[in-house]
């Protein structure tokens, strides 16, 4: 998998879908920062008195990793799924498929672009909001392990969806009934330990949760679960898409007819 | 032994739901060769080079491009062939040189700008492009399409009905530039549906029908097959033509007749015959055949032994 880092083919493929959405950075970079700023606004208005999830850390400093983690997942993930049906719907994938390109080189080259889109609108959301609820950085290795993790499975995510999804709508189905759902549920809006038992399990079983949980023990050294448990499922969940994705371009299932 | 094939396809199957889309192809297209592939629509023939780009997998049946399997050595057999698709695709986020750039970049080509600039000029092109794809009209998007083709100068090239919807102007230069690549060794694969075209270019053509190859022969066998015939076209301004020429009338509309002769001395006596019955001839064409002649007899399976060299 290493030689496939050096070829001409997988940088073109991996500029290519950097300067894709570089090129309409202010629907996929600016949009999502004012986005994540709303959020963070009305939340922090709304519940700053009510809620206080760990002690001495305001609600809305506790906010900001789980806004920045799922900016950073949910561009991540439209990345990839948006340029592959765009290219599926137009046509103009042929244009990757008739070239010797290896299933390896295109798997990382969309997975890679899709890391960049993600980490560079996290980024843009952390140092926005910033301004508004200052947050420690006790580990910065962890924000980092956990911002590159994450943004690595939905850019796997994205792809598979782009892959399978024949329509636009069959991709915000997807997009609207799991990965939202799952964002939602994973805790960036409290903490799991405020839950039922029963609701805590069930988020134990939502990789999304250890992606969010992980990031946040970086920046406040406080979690609700291990973070080297978290950085498993996490390395787990992103081998099963790995071999998935792979498995489907190799074959060229839904691509090559 | 001869010269290695540059597409070699042996006993090619492929079926869509119900539909037998190829039935059993067998073909070889030798290196240095221009190739027509003819057929009416939904013959086989997107499909057939679907298989050999490797974006359609066969159901049955082996294909080589320059003696490289295109599924077990698709990388190989990829380097090796540039395909003009059928439909106009194109990517709107891009300019045309930044298509050619990223073309050349995914067949792992990084400095090609002489080449790109030389492919430029010949379709015409340099003027446009600095210009996004999107802002193109119909035909110079063909032209970039046809570029992107030859970006890694594949010795095998493949166009799948490049002239359709092109102006004249694009269309000569399109040949000239395309035979000239041919003149330089690459071996060329055309569709079309302009006859005059495939019989101007081509030195040996495939006729598809079915998902079946129905004939396939040099342009001049295929033509010269029927040489010996000709065609005769009259009207009458008095009389009717004799009973005893029934057989040899192909079509009438009125006092207007087509004939078909098996032989140009026969002209002559026809005429003749005519005049005697009382028939006034007001006016006449004979003219020999030309490949659309026999294109539309060999679909209609009046045309026989078409299956040689
Ligand atoms: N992806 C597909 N799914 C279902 N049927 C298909 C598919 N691709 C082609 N076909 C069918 O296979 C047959 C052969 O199609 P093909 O495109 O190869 O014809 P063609 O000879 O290129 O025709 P044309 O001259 O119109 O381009 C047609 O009946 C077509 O409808
Ligand atoms: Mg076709």
């Amino acid at each position: 998998m290493s030689r496939a880092f050096c070829t001409a083919g997988f940088r073109t493929l991996f500029v290519k879908e950097l300067m894709r959405f570089w090129k309409v950075s202010f629907q996929t970079v600016f949009a999502p920062i004012v986005n994540a700023l709303l959020y963070l606004v009305v939340f922090a208005h709304v519940l700053e008195e009510r809620v206080q999830v760990y002690e001495g850390v305001p609600y809305r400093a506790f906010l900001v990793p789980g806004l920045v983690m799922m900016a950073t997942l949910q561009n991540a993930f439209a990345n990839s799924s948006s340029s592959l049906i765009q290219s599926k719907m137009t046509g103009n994938i042929i244009f990757m498929l008739l070239p010797p390109l290896s299933h390896v080189e295109i798997f990382l080259a969309y997975v890679l672009a899709a890391v960049a889109r993600g980490v560079i609108v996290g980024g843009g959301v952390l140092a926005v909001t910033l301004f508004l609820a200052p947050v420690p950085f006790m580990h910065p290795l962890w924000i980092i392990t956990f911002a590159l993790g994450g943004a690595a499975i939905l850019g796997a995510m994205g792809l598979l969806a782009g892959i399978w999804a024949d329509k636009v709508d069959q991709l915000a189905a997807f997009q609207n009934f799991v990965i939202l759902p799952f964002t939602f549920l994973s805790g960036v809006f409290y903490s799991i330990h405020s839950l039922s038992a029963t609701w805590q399990l069930v988020s134990r079983a939502n990789p999304f949760f250890f992606m969010i949980d992980g990031f946040r023990y970086g920046f406040f050294g406080v979690s609700d679960v291990d973070p080297w448990s978290s950085l498993a499922v996490i390395v787990g969940t992103f081998a099963v898409l790995a071999a998935v994705n792979l498995t489907m371009l190799r074959t060229g299932y839904k691509l090559r007819t | 032994m001869t010269a290695q094939a540059a597409i070699r396809v042996e006993a090619l199957a492929k079926r869509f739901g119900s539909l037998q889309a190829l039935d059993g192809i067998d073909l070889e297209v030798r290196c240095g060769e221009f190739f027509g592939l003819l057929g009416p629509n939904g013959a086989g023939k997107t499909t057939l080079i679907s298989i050999l780009a490797g974006l359609c997998r066969p159901d049955a049946g082996r294909a080589t491009v320059m003696g490289h399997d295109v599924r077990t050595d698709y990388r190989n057999a990829r380097r090796m062939l540039g395909v003009v698709p059928q439909e106009i695709v194109f990517d709107p986020f891009f300019s045309v040189r930044e298509t050619l750039v990223i073309q050349s970049g995914y067949f792992g080509l990084r400095h090609n700008d002489a080449w790109i600039d030389e492919i430029l000029e010949h379709l015409g092109l340099s003027s446009k492009a600095g210009a996004n794809m999107r802002s193109l009209s119909g035909g110079m998007k063909r032209r970039v399409l046809v570029a992107q083709a030859l970006v890694h100068r594949p010795p095998v090239i493949i166009l799948d009905e490049p002239t359709a919807g092109v102006d004249v102007e694009l269309r000569q230069s399109l040949w000239r530039f395309i035979r000239r690549l041919n003149e330089d060794g690459h071996t060329i694969v055309l569709t079309t549906h302009y006859l005059e075209e495939a019989e101007a270019l081509c030195g040996r053509i495939a006729m598809m029908k079915g998902g079946r190859v129905i004939a396939l022969d040099t342009t001049a066998n295929l033509v010269g097959r029927m040489r010996d015939r000709v065609v005769v076209r009259l009207t009458l301004s008095a009389g009717a033509l004799p009973p005893a020429m029934a057989a040899r009338v192909v079509s009438s509309e009125g006092a207007s007749h087509v004939l078909r002769l098996p032989d140009p001395a026969e002209v002559e006596p026809l005429l003749a015959q005519v005049r005697e019955a009382g028939g006034q001839i007001a006016e006449l064409s004979v003219t020999q055949p030309d490949l659309e002649e026999v294109f539309v007899q060999t679909m209609r399976g009046t045309l026989a032994g078409t299956q040689s060299a």
